[in-house]
């Protein structure tokens, strides 16, 4: 076990975890963002750099600073290691340059993008990034591309977070069809030709992306996010490495669009298949168990409104725990 | 019970002297008001013939802009309903058809787009949140009508006509204008 301070607060993690994850185990505004690292994808991460923190002191051993900022999603923690994240102003001023880089290329246009709303890079540039462009030149643009009949690639708006390469290689079973071409500021994610991917799980890779640049063409323009009602359900999957547990975005009755469940750091709790995501578009087709907790700082909790029971047992959670800190004090 | 303010008065309900009981005095002090005011000037017009000036800012009619080329501006990203304190607005989104790129100025555009004008309180938050300069309050009035669905105003009411442009540029401030003329910026080029 290592004990390590992240912004202060003492935690202590296995060997071997990575300083975002340590920070993750305990939660709230000392976790670094991350655009490309994926718990459940293997050997994401290291690539978009946002999740940069300051390590002011190695370990117990060798208390001396590391020269540089490290990516939290790569580096494992040491005992005694002291982190800094939100607390050290040399990790916001990087971060807002690397948000500054990966919006050069990324085109402005979250009024059409169906990702807005629900939008990794969107929120990073709220929080960390400036609010205007610097950059005058013109940007990178490319063709829109039909990775199979159900899914729209925007390549302008990629951030080459890999992802999606992961998710083809791991969760998608079957040739591998789908990677990375060229290199550099030409790197593109391709399917070799355009070539289909029929793997039953390929729609995951729309919930990993973190920016609009891998759609549901099943839900193309069909709303947006913030007028659509997030419910949980649940079917019964003929697939059996599919849970069939899914959040509905219902308009109405209407289902507009499936997808996975998303936790607080926009990872899908299960992966599930294309059956679920693209064909099960009935109410009738699913067993829907509630509304879905949405953090009120979302755009999509307007208008959204969850089971009182769940606000009643908030409350009374909230008053047990004043009542304990008063028999405290 | 105790009253409020302290302007309230009992109402008195006293016997009406001689000179109260004849009216006639009453009467024509209220005439001698009326006939005044007949030399005085007429704080009424004649609406429709005259009209009077408005503010340049003035928040009346909605109006949809379409750009330099005349392709409609709005893309349907939905801020300005979710802005909408009265939740007048709703729209449907539609993808750009190929060859219809002279119409529409974004790949995506508002197939329907509708205000319900009871519901609208005129606010202008819809300008405000729009991110294209689609949407504008302009000083024109909205017309009575007999039904309540003829207030649903949809893209036919909205939408400025090619031939028939509505002048938005008093409500833009120097800064706006700037902007928009900056040789700086890609979307003057």
């Amino acid at each position: 076990m290592a004990k390590v301070t992240i912004d202060g607060v003492e935690m202590e993690v296995p060997d071997g975890t990575t300083i975002l994850n340590a920070a993750r185990s305990v939660g709230g505004d000392i976790v670094p963002p991350a655009m490309c690292y994926y718990s459940k994808l293997e050997g994401s991460g290291g690539k978009c750099r946002t999740c940069l923190v300051k390590v002011s002191q190695g370990s117990t051993n060798d208390p001396r600073p590391m020269p540089k900022l490290v990516p939290s999603c790569r580096t494992t923690v040491m005992d005694g290691m002291v982190v800094e994240n939100i607390t050290s102003p040399e990790v916001l001023e990087a971060r807002k340059g690397v948000v500054e880089f990966l919006l050069i290329n990324h085109p402005l246009d979250c009024p059409i993008c169906d990702q807005a709303g629900e939008c990794d890079l969107q929120n990073l540039g709220y929080k960390h990034g400036a609010a205007a462009t610097r950059y005058e030149e013109e940007r990178r643009t490319y063709k829109k591309i039909d990775i199979g009949d159900k899914i729209k690639l925007h390549m302008d708006r990629c951030i080459l977070c890999y992802r999606c390469t992961y998710v083809a290689d791991q969760v998608a079973d079957g040739d591998r069809c789908h990677g990375i071409i060229n290199r550099g500021d030409h790197a593109e994610i391709s399917t070799y030709i355009e070539k289909a991917i029929d793997s039953d799980f390929s729609g995951n890779m729309i919930d990993v992306c973190p920016v609009g640049a891998l759609t549901d063409k099943t839900a193309r323009f069909g709303s947006r996010v913030w007028f659509t009602k997030p419910m949980d359900a649940h079917r019964d999957c003929d697939n059996p490495k599919c849970s069939g547990k899914v959040v509905v975005w219902q308009k109405g009755e209407d289902i507009l669009r499936v997808t996975g469940r998303k936790d607080a750091y926009h990872e899908v709790d299960e992966f599930i298949c294309n059956t679920c995501r693209f064909e099960k578009k009935k109410a009738s087709d699913w067993v829907i168990e509630g509304p879905r907790h949405i953090n009120n700082k979302s755009v999509i909790s307007a208008n959204h409104y969850e089971h009182l029971k769940d606000i009643k047992e908030d409350v009374e959670k909230y008053q047990r725990q004043v009542a304990s800190n008063i028999n405290k004090a | 019970m105790q009253p409020l303010t302290n302007r309230s008065k009992a109402v008195l309900q006293k016997e009406m002297t001689f000179a109260e009981k004849l009216y006639l005095p009453a009467i024509i002090n209220g005439m001698i008001i009326t006939f005044k005011h007949m030399f005085k000037k007429a704080a009424t017009i004649q609406y429709p013939e005259q009209k009077r000036e408005f503010s340049p800012i003035y928040r009346g009619h909605h109006v949809l802009k379409r750009d330099d080329e005349g392709a409609e501006r709005c893309t349907a990203c939905g801020l300005c309903a979710v802005s909408c304190p009265a939740e007048a607005i709703t729209m449907q989104a539609a993808e750009r058809k190929e060859g219809e790129e002279k119409l529409y100025r974004e790949e995506k555009y508002a197939a329907t787009y509708e205000i319900n004008m009871l519901r609208c309180i005129f606010c202008g938050l819809c300008e405000d949140a729009c991110p294209k300069e689609a949407i504008f309050l302009t000083d024109r009035l909205v017309p009575t009508e007999f039904e309540r669905n003829d207030f649903v105003f949809g893209k036919d009411k909205l939408v400025e006509k090619v031939d028939d442009r509505v002048d938005v540029t008093k409500r833009q401030t120097q800064n706006v204008i700037d902007f928009k003329q900056n040789k700086k910026y890609s979307h003057n080029k």
